[in-house]
């Protein structure tokens, strides 16, 4: 037992759980805590608004694996935080958030800067928890850390009373939290990998759909294992993009809305679908009756509640992927040949991307945005980190970006989170200081956000901003052309701000490109100086990103042109 | 078709704001509560609640799964109704003026083995237990009477021989 306060008691419980750096904002209910932080190593990275401190500590996450951290005050402090939260749930990226809160005998007689954060956030998070004194604040800490990275992952709040930050008491810090009601299921239990296997065992067409789990479980050698033995098709959906190398022969890319001819038409042919780490999210479906007809599909998730929810299954293996993949390919290898790369199924894939090979178009008069990705690419390291705005420029990036390795692709899925992609960069920087990281971006998202810009360049965590600049909101232009007549409506941005201007305002350095020579000079810069650049790339405000499969449609449905 | 009503039994942490909680859950994936009721256990530290839903099994299948999930929630179990017993209790405020109704009245809360809480010149409060449905048939009997105000405390259960949560 110690005695100390409850601000001096998050402290040590933050350095117990070896965090060693967090994303905030003070403000008024979290002072006490703030004032803390002088006497500890872990560094404070200020941002500028609360949304952007929350998407910093989920593009932490999601690029190191480890437990992304952020704070804010009480009231608009916390409310800030709300699509913050709220994107690293859907996605299971494990954040944690703490807030302040006014102090307990202000609470429900709504003071200043009061907000019921618990009932705001409680649809939003995987668990939240006000706490009532000093020393409830060392197991609260432990058991946000635990529940945020277990299990399906997810973002936990704890809410802190300001006096129960000022306030001493005799505390003891638990080395282990337990919850009589908490529990996930990481061993698969043996039958249904047999069943599993079984169905397997027999697929004349096998094709395998990996999701972000596989990426979360950091199961992609294991998934890659199982697909070179089946020699089966990999497609991924948007947030299982790195899960296997983009330049793999199996990988067909990406499937759903925006997939590839490639990968939605296989789903559409293929007898066996093994799905893991995936919830059959509506944009990677397309129309549910129509999705996958012809296959008998095997669920893995960690989450139990995910099977059969939005499409019934044949048969399921609950738990990590990576132990699920291990058990599968283990029992395969004592009852199936290795696949062939000769099968005809294999043939079939080969046919589909000859027969919807992507024609390059040419740059006149305005860049064209799959180039302008595939630029990039070539003038990144391997291993760079891409994180993404949303819509056209995310969908420009999930097509045409390669990625090799997992965790160097992360984008806003479940929410969508136009503003996502910078501040996520900075975090992702702040996690891998030794890699180049990338934020594609839209003009309309990035201004959402652009305020990070200060924390980037005054905290020294340097990314490159690539904006796909069509002055509009480019996706809603886009349903507005295919949908709404071309009847445009808050749709067009008009010619502000100077993205170059902009940068400058705030110390970093920008860069307008007018031809492909200028865009590959401006990128080698970015990447050799190590300074904070945006690079403002004007395209074409017609341009549509296809293929696409229109809302409501089967994934054979797709489009590939207007 | 109407859709059967499922009973679902859970355990949770008696602690403010699961209450909450649940209700929330419910709300947020658009799950319809017909009733639900809550009582602290021997172990004041638990709760057991009990809600009744009208919805297909793959709905009720989510509905278990979601709550299961839920880090409050400690046990939870759909009641198969052949192998539970179910009560919900009903106080209901009965107009009797007219002594012909008056004695209706009475009949009726006899014939429900319900007792008679209150009685004043005018109106008397009788309280019934029974099966859900007997209580809507109780109820849809003494309507002509004269309702006047009634009160139902929602559907409790339990399961037969040993089973337990």
């Amino acid at each position: 037992m110690v005695y100390m306060t409850g601000a001096e008691a998050f402290i040590k419980s933050l350095e117990k759980e070896k965090v060693d750096i967090i994303f905030g904002l003070s403000g008024g209910a979290i002072l006490p805590i703030c004032d803390a932080f002088n006497d500890s190593d872990i560094r404070f990275v200020l941002a500028r608004h609360e949304q952007g401190a929350a998407h910093m500590a989920d593009g932490y996450a999601r690029a190191s694996g480890r437990i992304g951290v952020c704070l804010a005050t009480s009231g608009p402090g916390a409310t800030n935080l709300v699509t913050g939260i709220a994107t690293a749930n859907i996605d299971s990226s494990p954040v944690v958030a703490f807030t302040g809160q006014v102090p307990r005998d202000m609470i429900g007689r709504d003071a200043f800067q009061e907000v019921d954060i618990i009932g705001v956030s409680a649809s939003i998070t995987k668990y939240n928890i006000q706490v009532r004194r000093p020393k409830e604040i060392p197991r609260a800490v432990k058991a946000a850390f635990h529940i945020s990275n277990t299990g399906r992952k997810g973002s936990v709040l704890v809410d802190i009373p300001k006096d129960v930050q000022t306030l001493s008491e005799e505390l003891d810090f638990p080395e282990k939290v337990s919850f009589k009601g908490y529990r996930f299921f990481e061993e698969p239990d043996p039958r249904e990998l047999d069943w599993a296997a079984t169905l397997l065992a027999r697929a004349q067409k096998p094709m395998i759909m990996a999701g972000g789990g596989v990426i979360a479980s950091n199961a992609s050698s294991e998934l890659l294992k199982l697909a070179e033995f089946m020699m089966a098709p990999v497609a991924t959906t948007l947030m299982g993009k790195g899960a296997i190398p983009s330049d793999h022969p199996l990988y067909a890319g990406g499937c759903g809305m925006h997939g590839t001819c490639e990968a939605n038409s296989l789903i559409g042919e293929a007898d066996v679908l093994l799905v893991v780490g995936a919830r059959f999210s509506d944009r990677t479906t397309g129309s549910i009756q129509e999705f996958s007809t012809n296959s008998k599909i095997i669920h893995i998730d960690i989450d139990r509640s995910e099977i059969d929810k939005n499409v019934e299954t044949v048969t399921r293996v609950v738990g990590d992927a990576k132990l699920a993949l291990n058990g599968i390919l283990k029992r395969l290898e004592k009852v199936r040949r290795t696949g062939s790369p000769e099968s005809p199924w294999l043939k079939r894939m080969k046919e589909f991307r000859e027969q919807y090979a992507m024609s390059e178009s040419k740059d006149n008069p305005h860049f064209k945005a799959p180039s302008v990705v595939k630029t990039l690419r070539k003038f990144l390291p391997r291993n760079a980190i891409v994180t993404t705005e949303v819509g056209q420029c995310q969908m420009w990036a999930a097509l045409y970006f390669d990625t090799y390795a997992p965790r160097t692709f992360l984008t806003s899925g479940g929410l969508g989170t136009m503003g996502w992609g910078f501040p996520a960069a900075i975090g992702a920087k702040a996690a891998r200081p030794d890699v180049t990281v990338v934020d594609i971006a839209g003009d309309g998202s990035f201004g959402m956000t652009e305020n990070s810009l200060a924390t980037s360049v005054e905290e020294d965590l340097p990314v490159i901003v690539l904006i796909l600049n069509n002055r509009m909101l480019g996706m809603v232009a886009q349903w507005q052309r295919l949908f709404y007549g071309r009847r445009y409506i808050a749709a067009k941005l008009g010619k502000t701000p100077d993205f170059v201007k902009l940068a400058e305002a705030y110390g970093a350095v920008g860069f307008q490109p007018g031809n492909t020579v200028e865009l590959e000079k401006a990128i080698k810069e970015a990447v050799d100086s190590e300074v904070t650049t945006v690079i403002d790339v004007p395209i074409d405000p017609e341009e549509n990103v296809f293929p696409m499969v229109p809302p409501g449609r089967g994934l054979k449905d797709f489009l590939v042109e207007a | 078709m109407e859709m059967p009503i499922s009973t679902i039994a859970f355990l949770v942490e008696n602690k403010p704001g699961v209450l909450f909680n649940v209700t929330n859950l419910f709300r947020r994936r658009g799950f319809n509560i017909e009733s639900i009721t809550v009582g602290p256990l021997e172990n004041p530290e638990l709760a057991r609640m009990t809600v009744s839903v009208k919805a297909d099994a793959k709905i009720i299948n989510q509905i278990v799964e979601q709550l299961d999930k839920m880090v409050d929630v400690i046990k939870v179990k759909r009641l198969d109704p052949i192998r539970t017993v179910m009560r919900e209790m009903v106080l209901i405020k009965l107009n009797t003026i007219d002594p012909m109704s008056r004695e209706e009245a009475l009949r009726c809360v006899n014939e429900y083995h319900g007792l008679i809480l209150n009685i004043e010149p005018d109106s008397i409060v009788v309280e019934v237990t029974g099966e859900p449905s007997t209580i809507d048939e109780f109820i849809r009997k003494v309507q002509p009477l004269g309702v006047i105000e009634l009160s139902r405390t929602g559907v409790t259960a339990l399961e037969k021989g040993h089973l337990k949560l």
